[in-house]
């Protein structure tokens, strides 16, 4: 507990010099933002790379600048693969965690800087290698992966017989998630000993603000969940590498006219519990930082304390919790036992019971407030809802006989991209409109920002919503031309019109890219606390200096104490003094 | 107005003196880190374990000697390497710096006397035994994938922890580190220690070859 004895002194350690101080970094401030522009760079890539797809899925015969006329299926596929998996791991998981909690996690606990500012450093750098790795596939010469973001064997494990992408492509991205998972473990590590060790006197669990909450539970998800990954990428890379056969079963032939492959013995259903193990934690490892920015803004802007704050700490830890135990639900269709998928339904059903605590919860902080519509309060408002009609919808994908037939269709990619894609962008949205006056210092354009969401909100559902029909209907997934199918056909408008919605929708994000880069230099000054918050971060200049905190912070509340009865100001800042609210009473 | 009324200081802070429960922060740190490790050897044992059952045609290739006698051997001085480290962690801890050096440094050689034999029966094995991670002559190939694979990076920890160890030995010795970076490097070294202890049966135990 040394480290609370003098965090002020630390003030004189900050680093001279533009290299130090804003590239190789130490402050996790820094390195905070760094996360943040990564992710935005690479949600930039994902973005336009599903144009691409989109545009082709809507006018299959188009020719399409950069591909030599007519897109091919396996261009298609690398077109998708790499959209899923940038969007999941470097976009999804990197801004609301490693972004939003490095930089405000240890400022809203009291401390000075994260338990292993090195170690931080260089869980940012092997991320920002592992992004140019995976990008790097691109540029082989037979192009990027094709297996997908969940990149199956056995066409992930035999190499370029398994298709162009297949190749040098697929080894880089075994590569890349390695090192994305050896990264995110030390950044779970040292989120988990930050939130133990480093909050300041009188932070107790019960008081940490709910964002803290869920980036702590969520790096205790990614302790638990990158390992696994990182074995399975570690067994994949061998049967690519070393021609082991641990995802390869014998007899595998792929045309008639090359023999049946040497390997022999292993088993593609290892890696999808393998995989999935990892992958059922991940989405909400991609949604619980965003639940709990969500949380920390809705109750900020109804000047109400939150509803129920134990029962929302308590959630977020059931519902981690469970999340270790649904891998299954993604395998329904691989031949389990129906004993097992029932279990595995039973318990997918059950993440039902918090998360509906937590849905209840945001209504009853709603509910009675003196609400602010603020960009920010938008936001967390839009993803209650994303998160209420993704979720439903995952509510009859856990039901096996229901799953069967919706399985790899678009009702699926409509549930996962409304619920952990969208939902979790929309907590990222949320946590930028509410943090950007303290990390800049300057407020972002509130018009701008309103009409930013009113695009985005209305584009979320116009592009999914469809998509439900569609996959009752029977479009599947990863079919490059639905045109082919007689029976998709008559799609056809449908597909145009999902199509100009998403250019509309990520048209719209350009809004967004120039607010925020106008607010930078001309935004309006914000001050130490423009939205009247309480939790410690609206206590120190903005922006915040090295070290944070201009004298020891020391807490006496809760985070949520708005709507104060009896008080000049409606809100109890968790670091007044008793003294001073005697005063100001007096 | 009751809460605008702070709780009295005592009650919502620790008064002082070190918590029974409370580590340092490269403790707590070490502690997560070998929890994800564990995930990461139990995913691959598990892995192991799954196509092992699934392969009828799986092999039990070890014979008594020299495979069975030298994977004993390797237990054998890395469970002693383990209790030269307990003593230098004790000695760290009385601030004997000099006997706590010279049992790391014994440490560190029993981690190198494993990686030899370990070195010397993979070198065996490939040579002239045939296994190679892709083939063997007695059944499911997966064999040499499961073995190399796992052992391969059971060795590498055992090697990086080796590393480790002279970085912790010299700084102790110069009294750059304290006494709890040394306890802190013998958790690592434990573990590596206590890995061995699920690869040693689960890799050469049950797949002893029949009589």
């Amino acid at each position: 507990m040394s480290a609370h004895a003098h965090p002020v002194t630390h003030h004189a350690g900050a680093p001279h010099g533009f290299i130090r101080r804003y590239i190789f970094s130490t402050d996790h401030k820094v390195i905070g933002v760094q996360y943040w522009f990564l992710a935005l760079a690479a949600v930039t890539v994902g973005m336009v790379l599903s144009w691409l797809f989109r545009a082709h899925l809507a006018w299959p015969n188009l020719a399409i600048p950069g591909f030599n006329g007519v897109m091919r299926p396996e261009q298609y596929l690398a077109l998708v693969t790499m959209h899923g998996t940038i969007m999941v791991f470097f976009v999804l998981t990197v801004a609301p965690q490693s972004g939003f909690g490095n930089y405000f996690l240890p400022i809203q606990i009291g401390a000075d800087d994260m338990a292993f500012p090195t170690l931080n450093m260089i869980s940012f750098w092997v991320t920002f290698v592992a992004f140019f790795v995976l990008i790097a596939a691109f540029f082989t010469t037979a192009g990027a992966p094709i297996g997908g973001w969940t990149s199956y064997p056995p066409l992930s494990a035999v190499g370029s017989i398994a298709g162009p992408g297949q190749g040098t492509g697929e080894t880089l991205w075994v590569v890349s998630i390695a090192l994305f998972c050896l990264a995110s473990l030390l950044t779970a590590l040292n989120f988990i000993s930050t939130t133990i060790e480093m909050r300041a006197q009188g932070m107790s669990l019960m008081r940490m603000p709910l964002s803290v909450w869920g980036w702590f539970v969520t790096a205790v998800l990614g302790l638990l969940a990158f390992g696994v990954l990182l074995a399975a990428c570690i067994l994949l890379l061998l049967d690519r590498l070393a021609l082991t056969s641990f995802f390869v079963p014998a007899g595998l032939v792929f045309s008639d006219t090359q023999p049946a492959l040497a390997h022999a013995g292993g088993s593609p259903l290892l890696w999808e519990h393998l995989f999935w193990f990892f992958g059922h934690p991940e989405v909400y490892i991609a949604i619980l930082p965003a639940m709990g920015i969500t949380s920390h803004v809705l109750s900020n802007f109804s000047r109400k304390p939150i509803f129920g704050y134990k029962a929302m700490a308590y959630s977020l830890c059931a519902i981690g919790f469970l999340s270790f135990c649904v891998w299954g639900h993604h395998m329904f269709v691989s031949g389990m036992s129906p004993y097992s998928a029932l279990a595995f339904s039973f318990l997918t059903l059950a993440i039902g019971v918090p998360s509906a605590i937590k849905t209840f919860n945001w209504l009853g902080t709603l509910w009675g407030g003196k609400i602010q519509f603020t960009t920010a309060m938008l936001f967390a408002i839009g993803f209650v809802s994303l998160f209420v009609t993704g979720g439903l919808s995952g509510l009859f994908l856990a039901q096996p006989s229901v799953d069967l037939p919706l399985h790899d269709t678009l009702f699926v990619i409509a549930h996962f991209h409304i619920v952990m894609g969208v939902a979790a962008i929309f907590g990222i949205f949320a946590g930028t409109y509410y943090w950007f006056p303290k990390i800049f210092g300057r407020k972002m354009n509130e018009k701008l920002g309103k009409t930013h969401f009113w695009i985005t909100f209305a584009g979320a559902y116009l592009i999914f919503m469809p998509m439900h029909w569609m996959g009752i209907m029977g479009a599947l997934r990863r079919y490059a031309d639905a045109s082919a199918a007689p029976y998709l056909q008559h799609m056809a408008p449908m597909e145009h019109f999902v199509t100009i919605c998403a250019f509309i929708t990520g048209a719209g994000q350009l809004l967004f890219y120039f607010n925020f880069f106008w607010s930078l230099r001309r935004g309006e000054k914000a001050g130490i606390n423009p939205w009247h918050g309480t939790s410690l971060e609206w206590s120190i200049p903005s922006p915040p200096p090295h070290g944070n905190f201009l004298e020891v912070p020391r807490v006496y509340r809760g985070p949520y104490e708005y709507g104060v009865p009896g008080y000049e100001q409606d809100y109890l800042p968790q670091n007044l003094t008793p003294e001073q609210i005697a005063k100001a009473g007096s | 107005m009751n809460h605008t009324e702070a709780q009295p200081i005592a009650e919502i802070t620790w008064t002082g003196g070190p918590s029974p429960l409370a580590v340092n922060k490269k403790k707590l740190g070490m502690w997560l880190f070998l929890l994800s490790d564990t995930v990461t050897f139990s995913s691959l044992l598990i892995g192991y374990s799954y196509v092992r059952i699934a392969s009828p045609d799986w092999p039990r290739p070890f014979e008594f000697y020299p495979a069975i006698v030298k994977a004993t051997l390797m237990t054998v001085i890395l469970l002693t390497s383990s209790l030269t480290m307990v003593l230098g962690v004790h000695a760290a801890h009385k601030n004997e710096r000099g006997r706590a050096v010279k049992y790391i440094l014994l440490t560190m050689l029993g981690g190198v006397l494993f990686d030899i034999i370990h070195i010397s029966e993979w070198i065996n094995l490939m040579i002239n035994e045939h296994v190679t991670p892709f083939h063997n002559p007695w059944g499911s190939p997966l064999l040499g994938g499961a073995f190399f694979g796992l052992t391969g990076l059971h060795m590498l920890h055992v090697t990086i922890g080796v590393i480790y160890l002279g970085v912790i030995a010299w700084g102790f010795g110069s009294k750059r580190f304290a006494a709890e970076d040394v306890e802190v490097s013998g958790l690592y070294w434990h573990f590596v220690d206590l890995v061995w202890m699920f690869i040693f049966p689960l890799i050469y135990l049950i797949n002893v070859a029949p009589k």
